[in-house]
């Protein structure tokens, strides 16, 4: 079979350093995503375990696996944990949630413990669609904007990127800098429209990697106008997928004109992460 | 919280944006929009409050565009149902 290009790898990640038969408070948050579903657990608001895996074509199934690989080793079951939220396009679909909410609180409060009180916009790239959020030092959503109604300015569309042009999606970020010149970007209204006319140039006879970097910046123009609609105050973070493609996120900050926040996080998982700590605060308030 | 409903696609932005601090959730925007684009749910924006607020129905978010286009044959009107029946003025339009 050929190769796929499109697949990135999945992953779960433990913090040995905890014990959790210790904890008073297991709190989980589970983000089903339109391509990518994670788990993360925190014990007292440690962060203990989290994965991340395709979410495929059946979310609660999804929602079960990355549950079961975040709790993988462990020795934790789904019954020690007090409070489970669910989050994300999928929320619906966990079938072990306590209770859902939306992503974009998620995210405002992932973001917050990830990089910090300072943050006050998030731009988080998702599979489907993009978020720009607004919030306070606490982490509270202050204004919103999703963008959900193409797949331009997506992973999803990075997806594709990948696969036409034979590239695993992984390299795509640092490829996309090995031009002479900086490409004029494809269009950026639509992915199918952008796909078409990487197809022309390609035939023209530009390179891989010109081509890429007119789609990175392609991508990343799409977003700065998304961003415009609520402005950007600093400080700035990108969340999500395309948070780790390099190609994209430089040339958004670089016609934005602004700097992002760095985090020994994974970008990916701060809505999880986020609902995780709305868990918390709820068992907290129960125990009242 | 602003909280902007809606999309941006090829033609422009169609966004429907409630101001959550005007908004007390009374109702009154819900019976008079044609379309049945508004509802009464919690806000959820907020997990940590018990608020109900004004919003843009899920099954009606990505179609505004044309469900509104009947109040609203031109863009930037005011005088439109749900603008109007809304006294705290908590109700916007992006077009």
């Amino acid at each position: 079979m050929a190769q796929e290009f499109w697949r990135w790898k999945e992953y779960n990640w433990k913090n040995e350093n905890i014990d959790w038969k210790g904890g008073s408070i297991i709190s989980s948050g589970v983000d089903v995503g339109s391509v990518s579903s994670q788990a993360v657990i925190l014990v007292d608001g440690e962060l203990y375990a989290y994965s991340s895996m395709r979410t495929g074509s059946d979310s609660p199934q999804s929602a079960v696996n990355a549950m079961n690989w975040a709790l993988d080793g462990s020795g934790m079951k789904l019954e020690n944990i007090h409070y489970v939220i669910g989050t994300g396009y999928g929320r619906v679909n966990v079938p072990f949630a306590n209770k859902t909410i939306t992503e974009i609180a998620c995210h405002a409060r992932g973001a917050n413990l990830m990089y910090g009180g300072s943050v006050r916009t998030i731009l988080d790239m998702g599979g489907q669609d993009c978020k720009a959020i607004r919030c306070d030092e606490k982490g509270k959503v202050a204004n919103f904007l999703m963008n959900d109604k193409c797949a331009a300015g997506t992973g999803r569309g990075m997806e594709v990127f990948a696969d036409l042009l034979s590239v695993p999606i992984e390299e795509i970020g640092d490829l996309s800098f090995g031009v002479e010149e900086e490409p004029p970007p494809v269009s950026s209204t639509c992915v199918v429209f952008a796909k078409t006319e990487a197809t022309g140039l390609l035939r023209e006879g530009w390179p891989k990697n010109k081509v890429i970097a007119a789609y990175c910046s392609a991508m990343a123009h799409r977003v700065v106008t998304l961003l415009d609609r609520i402005g950007v105050e600093k400080d700035f973070v990108i969340t999500g997928g395309i948070a780790k493609n390099s190609g994209v996120v430089r040339r958004l900050l670089k016609e934005l004109g602004i700097e992002t926040l760095q985090t020994n996080y994974d970008s990916q998982i701060a809505g999880a992460l986020g609902a995780a700590l709305f868990a918390k605060a709820l068992v907290e308030k129960e125990r009242k | 919280m602003i909280a902007n409903f809606g999309y941006k696609d090829g033609s422009g932005d169609y966004f429907i944006s409630i101001d959550t601090d005007k908004c007390n959730g009374c109702g009154d925007c819900v019976p008079v929009c044609p379309a049945g684009v508004l509802e009464i749910r919690d806000n959820d924006f907020d997990p940590m409050a018990d608020d109900k607020m004004a919003a843009v129905k899920e099954s009606e978010r990505k179609k505004i565009k044309y469900s509104c286009s009947p109040c609203k044959p031109e863009a930037n009107m005011k005088n439109i149902p749900c603008i109007m029946a809304c006294k705290l003025d908590a109700i916007v339009h992006s077009w």
